[in-house]
C-alpha cells in the first residue's frame, strides 16, 4: 500500500467566510502520518477557524478535506470524532459536572462496543436496555475503560490522579488543559489537534506540556498544533505554517520561517499580540 | 370574495399586535440573548392597567395609551433592576428560569387583584365600520395599525439617532466589544426592558379592546404568540420580529378562516415548530454561526451534591412504607399519593432538565399523553388497567420523544419554548380530536386502579402502589444515572459542542432521555387518571409543569432524591400550613425566584 505517500491529512482550497471577512482562505496543507505540524499566526488569523472546519463543527464556503483515503468535508463531529480525530479547544471546554475520571470516559465513548451494538434502528433501545441492566461484557468494558483512563492520568504524574473524582470545574485552569488533552487521548486517536494547549501556563507548566507532546509525537501520533509560544513550536514541529488574515504566508522548517519577513511583518503589523502577548500574561 | 379581504385585514391587524410584543422580545433578545418568559405577563398588566384607566378613572383615550405604556415601563424596569440584572453573572440557566417565575408571579398576582374572570374592556371608539374595496374596516383597526406604525417609527428613529439607542444597537451586535468601547451594558439593558414593556402593556391593552374582553388566560397566549413571531423572523432580529408578526396573523387569519376558529393556535405552533425545524435562525437569518465557546461556567449552577447514605434512603422508604400502619388521617394520605404522582413527574423532568439540560415547559403534555392513554385502553380496549397504565408510560415515551425531536437540535431558550408549544399542540389536539378524546367533554367512568384482578379503592393501598410505583421508577433512574448514559447525559448538558466533538450524538441521547423520562410521566399521568375517574383536555396543565419545574431546582436539578423530597416539600407545607389553593402558584413562583437567586443548586445539589 502507498499509505506513506499518502498523506493523513490533507486540506484544498479550504475557505470559510463570515459575511464580508474571510477567516480561512484558499488554505491548502498536507500532513503526513506522525508528522507534527505546527500553526501560527497574530490573534484571529484563522487557525481555530480552520480547526473548525477540519473536525466538523464549521462547514467549508469552499475546499476539501481529506482524512486517509476518504474525503471527510462536512462530516458531523460525531462521524469525525469516530473516525479518530481528537481535538481540544482554545478557551477549554471540559464537561465542567463531570468528575474528571467521567471527563475522560466521554473520550472513550466512540471505542464503546458491549453497551452500544452497532444494530440499526433499535440501537438506541438496545444501548438503554444494556445500560440498564449491565451484563458482565458491559461491566467489563466498563471497568478496562476505567483502568485505560487511570493509565492516560498518570502521564500528568500526580496532577490529576488525586484528583480523579472531583468535578472538573473545581480544577486549576492548567489542570483543566491537561484533562481535555487526557479526553483527547482516551479517544485513541488517529490525529490529534491541539489549540493552544499552553494558553495561560507558566513557564514549568508550560514545559511539561512540551515534554508530553514531544513523547507524544514519538509514540507516533500525528498531531496538528496551534501555538504560540514560539520556542516550544520551533523545538517540536517537523514543519510550521504561518497564518495571516485566513492567508497561508509562509510554510517551512521553523527556523526558515522564523526568519521570512512577511511572517515578522505580519505579527508587527498586528501590534504585539501573538508570542509577546502570551509571554506577557 | 370580500370576506377573503376581512381576513387579510384581521391578520394583518392582529399581527401588528403581536408585531409591538415581538418586537420588544427581540430587542431584549439582541442585547441579552435571552427569552423573556414575561412578556406576556406585562401585557396582561397592560390590558389590566387600561381597564382600570377606561372604566374607574374615565381617562380619554389617549391618555389611556400614555398610562398603560408608562405603567408597563415601570414594571419593566423594575422586572429588569430586581429580577434579571442579579443573575448577570450566573449560569446560563438562571435568567432563563427567572423570567418564568416572573411571569407566575404577576399573572397571579394580576389574577388575585381582579379574579380570573374575564372583564369587558370597552374601546372608547365610535362603533362604526368603513367600507373598503370590498371588505370593511373599523375605527379600531386604524388605531392598532396607527400604534404599530407609530412605534415601529419611535422606534427607529430612537434607534438609529440617538446615543441610547446607538449603545442598544452596538450590544446587540457584540456585547463584549461594546463594553471595551465603554457602552453601559445596564443602561442599555433598562432601555431595552423599558421600550419593550410599554410596547407589549400598550399592545395587551389593544387586544383587550378589540375582543372588548380581558382575562388572565392573556399571559401565556401572548408571550407564546410573541416568542413564534419572533423566531420566526428570527430571534434578536427587530424588523424580523415585525415581518414575523404580520406573516404569524395572516397564517392564522386564514388558518381560520379555512377551518375555524378552534385551530387558530394550532396554526401558530405548527408554523414556529415548521420553522425551528426547517430554519432555526429565523427565515431571514443570514451567516451560519457556530455558538461561541463557553468562557466559563455551565449551564447549570456547580455544586458538589449532598452525598445521603443508601441505609439512610433505605430507612426513609420504609417509614413511609409503613406510615398507612400507624392511625394517620385520610387526608395524610391523599396529600401522600399527591406527592408520588407528582414525584414521578419530577423524576422525569430532572432528568430531561436537570441531566440532559433541555428545560422542558410542557412536562404536563406527557401526563397528558398516559392519561388518555390509559383512560381510553381501559375503556375502549377493556385492558387490565395495570397494563393499561404500563401502556400510558409506553405511548408518552413514544409519542413524547416523537414530537419533541424536532426540538432536538436547539438549545438553550428555544428548547424551552418548542417544548411550551408542544404541550399547548397536545392539548389542542386533545380538544379537537374528538373521535378519539371526546374533544371537550373529557373522559368520564375510568375504572379505578387495579393490579391482578384487584381493585384498589382505599386509600391505603392506592398509597402504596403509588409508592412502590415512584420509588421503582426512581431506583431504575439512579441505575441509568451511574451507567455511561447518565456520564453523557450530562456532558451533553455541560457542552453540547464538546460532546458532538467526541463522538456523541445529540439525536440519539435526547431521544432516550425523553424516551425514559416519557415513561415515568406518562405512567404517572395514567395513574391520576384512574384515580380522578374523569379527565379533559384541561386536567394536565401548564400550572403543573410549572410546578414540576420548580420541584426540579428546589430539589437539584438532575437529582432523584431531590425530586421527590422538592415534591413532598412543595405538595405537603402548603398543606401544613393551609395555604388557600389561588395562592400556591404564587408561592411556587416566589420560591423559584429565591432559589434561583439565592441557592440555584437546590436542597441536595445538582448531579
Ligand atoms: N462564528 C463566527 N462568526 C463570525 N466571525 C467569526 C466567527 N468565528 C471566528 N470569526 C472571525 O474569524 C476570524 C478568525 O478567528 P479565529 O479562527 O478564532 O482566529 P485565531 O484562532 O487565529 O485567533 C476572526 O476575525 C474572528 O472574529
Ligand atoms: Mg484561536
Amino acid at each position: 500500500m502507498g499509505e506513506q505517500h499518502n498523506p493523513m491529512l490533507s486540506l484544498r482550497g479550504l475557505t470559510r467566510r463570515f459575511g464580508g471577512l474571510t477567516a480561512v482562505d484558499a488554505i491548502d496543507l498536507d500532513l503526513a502520518r506522525g508528522e507534527l505540524i505546527s500553526i501560527i499566526g497574530p490573534n484571529g488569523a484563522g487557525k481555530t477557524t480552520l480547526f473548525n472546519l477540519v473536525t466538523g463543527l464549521d462547514r467549508p464556503d469552499a475546499g476539501t478535506v481529506r482524512f486517509g483515503s476518504q474525503d471527510i468535508t462536512g462530516f458531523s463531529p460525531e462521524r469525525l470524532a469516530a473516525e479518530g480525530i481528537a481535538r481540544t479547544f482554545q478557551l477549554g471546554r471540559v464537561f465542567g459536572n463531570l468528575s474528571v475520571m467521567d471527563n475522560v470516559l466521554i473520550g472513550a465513548h466512540t471505542r464503546l462496543r458491549a453497551v452500544k451494538p452497532a444494530v440499526p434502528v433499535i440501537g438506541p433501545l438496545l444501548e438503554l436496555g444494556l445500560a440498564l441492566l449491565r451484563p458482565s461484557s458491559v461491566k467489563a468494558e466498563e471497568e478496562r475503560l476505567r483502568e485505560e483512563v487511570k493509565a492516560i492520568l498518570a502521564r500528568f504524574g500526580e496532577r490529576l490522579l488525586p484528583r480523579i473524582d472531583q468535578p472538573a470545574y473545581s480544577l486549576s485552569y492548567a489542570n483543566r488543559r491537561r484533562v481535555e488533552i487526557a479526553r483527547a487521548l482516551a479517544l485513541k486517536p488517529r490525529l490529534l489537534l491541539l489549540d493552544e494547549p499552553t494558553a495561560g501556563m507558566n513557564p514549568t507548566e508550560t514545559a511539561e506540556m512540551q515534554a508530553l507532546v514531544a513523547e507524544l509525537k514519538t509514540e507516533g501520533l500525528t498531531i496538528l498544533l496551534i501555538e504560540h509560544k514560539l520556542e516550544m513550536v520551533m523545538r517540536l514541529s517537523d514543519r510550521v505554517i504561518v497564518m495571516d488574515e485566513g492567508k497561508k504566508i509562509a510554510e517551512g522548517p521553523g527556523e526558515e520561517v522564523r526568519g521570512d519577513p512577511k511572517v515578522i511583518e505580519a505579527y508587527l503589523g498586528h501590534g504585539l499580540s501573538g508570542a509577546t502577548e502570551e509571554s506577557a500574561a | 370574495m370580500s370576506s377573503w379581504l376581512d381576513y387579510t385585514i384581521n391578520g394583518l391587524i392582529v399581527g401588528n399586535v403581536y408585531a409591538l410584543v415581538a418586537v420588544g422580545l427581540a430587542l431584549i433578545f439582541g442585547v441579552s440573548r435571552l427569552i423573556n418568559f414575561a412578556q406576556g405577563s406585562i401585557y396582561l398588566v397592560g390590558a389590566y392597567i387600561g381597564w382600570v384607566a377606561v372604566v374607574q378613572l374615565h381617562t380619554p383615550l389617549p391618555l389611556t395609551i400614555i398610562v398603560v405604556a408608562a405603567t408597563a415601563a415601570v414594571v419593566g424596569l423594575i422586572l429588569e433592576r430586581f429580577g434579571l440584572r442579579p443573575l448577570q453573572n450566573s449560569v446560563r440557566i438562571a435568567p432563563l428560569l427567572a423570567t418564568i417565575g416572573i411571569s407566575f408571579v404577576l399573572d397571579q398576582l394580576v389574577m388575585l387583584t381582579f379574579s380570573p374572570n374575564p372583564r369587558a374592556l370597552p374601546s372608547q371608539l365610535p362603533d362604526i365600520r368603513f367600507q373598503l374595496g370590498g371588505g370593511t374596516i373599523g375605527p379600531l383597526d386604524l388605531l392598532i395599525a396607527g400604534v404599530g406604525i407609530t412605534s415601529a417609527l419611535l422606534l427607529f428613529v430612537f434607534l438609529r439617532y440617538s446615543k441610547l439607542g446607538w449603545a442598544v444597537r452596538a450590544a446587540s451586535q457584540d456585547r463584549d466589544a461594546a463594553m471595551q468601547m465603554g457602552v453601559d451594558v445596564n443602561r442599555v439593558n433598562q432601555a431595552v426592558f423599558g421600550i419593550a414593556a410599554a410596547l407589549g402593556g400598550v399592545s395587551g391593552m389593544l387586544v383587550g379592546m378589540y375582543y372588548n374582553q380581558i382575562d388572565t388566560a392573556m399571559s401565556l397566549q401572548a408571550t407564546l404568540k410573541g416568542v413564534v413571531a419572533e423566531v420566526v423572523g428570527g430571534a434578536g432580529n427587530v424588523p424580523g420580529a415585525v415581518i414575523g408578526s404580520l406573516l404569524l396573523g395572516l397564517v392564522e387569519s386564514y388558518g381560520v378562516a379555512v377551518f375555524g376558529t378552534s385551530y387558530r393556535n394550532l396554526f401558530a405552533f405548527l408554523l414556529l415548530v415548521v420553522v425551528l425545524v426547517l430554519r432555526p435562525n429565523g427565515l431571514f437569518a443570514s451567516a451560519r454561526q457556530a455558538p461561541p465557546e463557553p468562557l466559563t461556567g455551565t449551564f447549570i449552577a456547580p455544586s458538589r451534591p449532598v452525598r445521603i447514605p443508601r441505609w439512610a434512603l433505605a430507612v426513609a422508604a420504609a417509614a413511609f412504607a409503613i406510615l398507612p400502619l400507624f392511625p394517620v388521617s385520610f387526608y395524610v394520605l391523599q396529600t401522600l399519593i399527591n406527592a408520588w404522582l407528582l414525584g414521578m413527574l419530577a423524576l422525569s423532568l430532572t432528568l430531561v432538565a436537570g441531566t440532559i439540560g433541555q428545560v422542558s415547559l410542557g412536562h404536563a403534555a406527557l401526563l397528558a399523553i398516559g392519561a388518555y392513554t390509559s383512560a381510553l385502553l381501559s375503556l375502549a380496549l377493556s385492558v387490565p388497567v395495570g397494563l393499561a397504565v404500563i401502556g400510558g408510560g409506553l405511548m408518552s415515551a413514544a409519542l413524547g420523544t416523537l414530537l419533541i425531536s424536532p426540538s432536538f437540535r436547539l438549545r438553550g431558550h428555544y428548547v424551552s419554548i418548542a417544548t411550551l408549544a408542544i404541550g399547548e399542540i397536545v392539548s389542542l389536539v386533545i380538544l379537537n380530536w374528538e373521535s378519539v378524546t371526546r374533544g371537550p367533554i373529557g373522559i368520564s367512568g375510568i375504572p379505578p386502579l387495579s393490579l391482578f384482578g384487584y381493585d384498589l379503592i382505599s386509600p391505603t393501598s392506592i398509597y402504596w402502589f403509588s409508592l412502590v410505583v415512584m420509588v421503582a421508577l426512581a431506583l431504575l433512574q439512579g441505575r441509568l444515572l451511574t451507567s455511561h448514559l447518565g456520564r453523557s447525559f450530562r456532558a451533553i448538558r455541560d457542552d453540547d459542542i464538546a460532546a458532538r466533538a467526541y463522538g456523541l450524538s445529540l439525536n440519539r441521547y435526547k431521544s432516550l432521555a425523553f424516551i425514559f423520562g416519557g415513561f415515568a410521566a406518562g405512567v404517572s399521568g395514567g395513574i391520576a387518571a384512574h384515580l380522578y375517574s374523569y379527565i379533559n383536555h384541561e386536567t394536565f396543565n401548564t400550572q403543573q409543569s410549572i410546578l414540576a419545574l420548580t420541584v426540579v431546582i428546589l430539589g437539584g436539578l438532575g437529582n432523584v432524591v431531590g425530586a421527590i423530597v422538592g415534591s413532598v416539600a412543595l405538595v405537603g407545607l402548603p398543606e401544613v400550613f393551609r395555604i388557600a389553593a389561588e395562592y400556591r402558584i404564587l408561592i411556587y413562583g416566589v420560591v423559584l425566584l429565591l432559589l434561583v437567586r439565592f441557592r440555584p443548586q437546590g436542597l441536595l445539589g445538582t448531579i
